[in-house]
């Protein structure tokens, strides 16, 4: 048994053991930080900071930061909440995110954080509308970088769990994409077995199954009735349905 | 003192006025506190004096939708985007995705009407009709064209969502929206 670390998240009183993340301790307590590019079973890689609070008063992202004794970590704040408006507005401007036409739509994460944060007033960023094309070389499986947001899940589960290097990041800045080891994705060793694949490893629309298309019907989907993170918040009421 | 309220369609698939009238019975509370000026609803062509909220369906793929874009902004207090197409351009701005193309007005009219394997044209003509408004070199979302105040987003956006915003915006209070209500699809 790990020590305890006592702490506090928007002056509610937790205890968490020692080693663990911000994070993992708060959703151990029912209390649910907003996230895009950590998911249970990948090692945090704290990139997409939409987990950002603030610690004893200074951002961090709480994928990544360890807990310490008696620290003072603010979440449900406006300031915060303001922050990550941004990034997840940033996010919808910088890449081509159609959801009338996206087979995600219902279960993206992404839009899913937008339905959360309440995002409706026009935003101050243009859409920058890249062209990028699309994978489909593939047989069972379609890859659309308009709607990659840079997470990275697919890497590391790639690299964690399939023990394969299918995918990696390509590029720097703002030209930073996601590349695949090969021609194309029909020309790497990716199989429709593999988790960086699996449904629930791309929390948008640019990894697809093929030949699933809108299997589920409007009303039905993971984040139709319930806001993205009520699985953390109410455990008992199952897993986001 | 009625509010007025102006609505357009412009780029897009008037599913979105189809929500206005999907706030079903509701529309005559709404016509006790507000009336209709030049909007497809009343089939009222001009406008016929200064309107509080100006509805705007639909993002801008031809200069008739700019000229009438920049005609509700002059006569409107308020312009609010309906609707993935008037807030980010939402289906018609697929067409955006070929601007890299060396001509791509070119290359669009050509593959709608030309080249597609669908396409059926006999004559192999591109229509050039002097009455019909000039198509835009990409389609342009409508805050790229005139100051947006609000938006309430939807492919179409709910009447639920169309009628508590309206409310809100009538009353000057923010608008209460239950979870389910905001969609982006």
């Amino acid at each position: 048994m790990s020590k305890t670390v006592k702490f506090k998240i928007d002056g509610v009183k937790i205890k968490g053991r020692a080693g663990q993340t911000i994070m993992d301790a708060a959703d151990d307590a029912g209390i649910y930080i907003p996230r895009l590019c950590d998911v249970e079973g990948l090692s945090p890689q704290g990139s997409c900071r939409v987990c950002t609070v603030k610690v004893n008063g200074r951002p961090a992202a709480a994928c990544t930061q360890p807990l310490t004794e008696g620290m003072d970590v603010e979440n449900d704040i406006l300031e915060i909440l303001n922050y990550r408006r941004d990034i997840i507005r940033m996010l919808l401007h910088e890449g081509n995110h159609l959801c009338p036409i996206c087979e995600a739509s219902g279960r993206c994460e992404l839009q899913a954080m937008g339905y959360r944060l309440g995002i409706l007033q026009p935003a101050k960023y243009p859409y920058l509308q890249p062209v990028r094309p699309i994978d489909a070389s593939h047989p069972d499986i379609l890859l659309d970088k308009n709607r990659c947001i840079r997470c990275g899940r697919c890497i590391r589960a790639s690299k964690q769990i399939d023990g394969k290097n299918v995918f990696g990041y390509i590029g720097r800045g703002i030209h930073k994409g996601l590349g695949v080891n090969g021609r194309d994705l029909a020309g790497t060793n990716v199989h429709v077995s593999d988790k960086a694949v699996a449904p629930g490893t791309c929390p948008v629309g640019c990894i697809i199954r093929k030949g699933l298309g809108f299997h589920e019907p409007i009303g039905r989907r993971k984040f139709d009735k319930v806001p993205i993170g009520s699985d953390i918040e109410n455990p008992e009421s199952g897993r986001g349905k | 003192m009625k509010k007025k309220i102006a609505t357009v369609s412009l780029a897009g698939c008037f599913g979105c006025h189809m929500s206005i009238l999907d706030i079903d019975e509701r529309i005559l509370d709404l016509l006790k506190v507000a009336e209709f000026d030049k909007t497809p609803v009343n089939d009222l062509k001009k406008f016929t004096q200064r309107c509080d909220i100006g509805l705007i369906e639909g993002g801008c793929c031809n200069e008739e939708n700019v000229h009438t874009l920049q005609e509700f902004r002059k006569n409107c207090d308020l312009l609010v985007a309906v609707g993935a197409c008037a807030i980010m351009g939402g289906l018609p701005v697929m067409r955006n995705a070929i601007m890299n193309s060396e001509d791509p007005l070119r290359e669009c009219l050509e593959e709608a009407y030309l080249n597609s394997s669908s396409v059926y044209n006999a004559d192999n003509d591109i229509p050039n009709d002097p009455a019909l408004p000039l198509i835009l070199d990409k389609v342009y979302t409508c805050p790229e064209v005139v100051k947006i105040d609000y938006q309430i987003p939807g492919c179409p956006p709910s009447g639920d969502i169309l009628w508590r915003t309206l409310i809100a915006l009538i009353n000057g209070v923010p608008a209460d929206l239950p979870y389910g209500l905001i969609r982006y699809d």
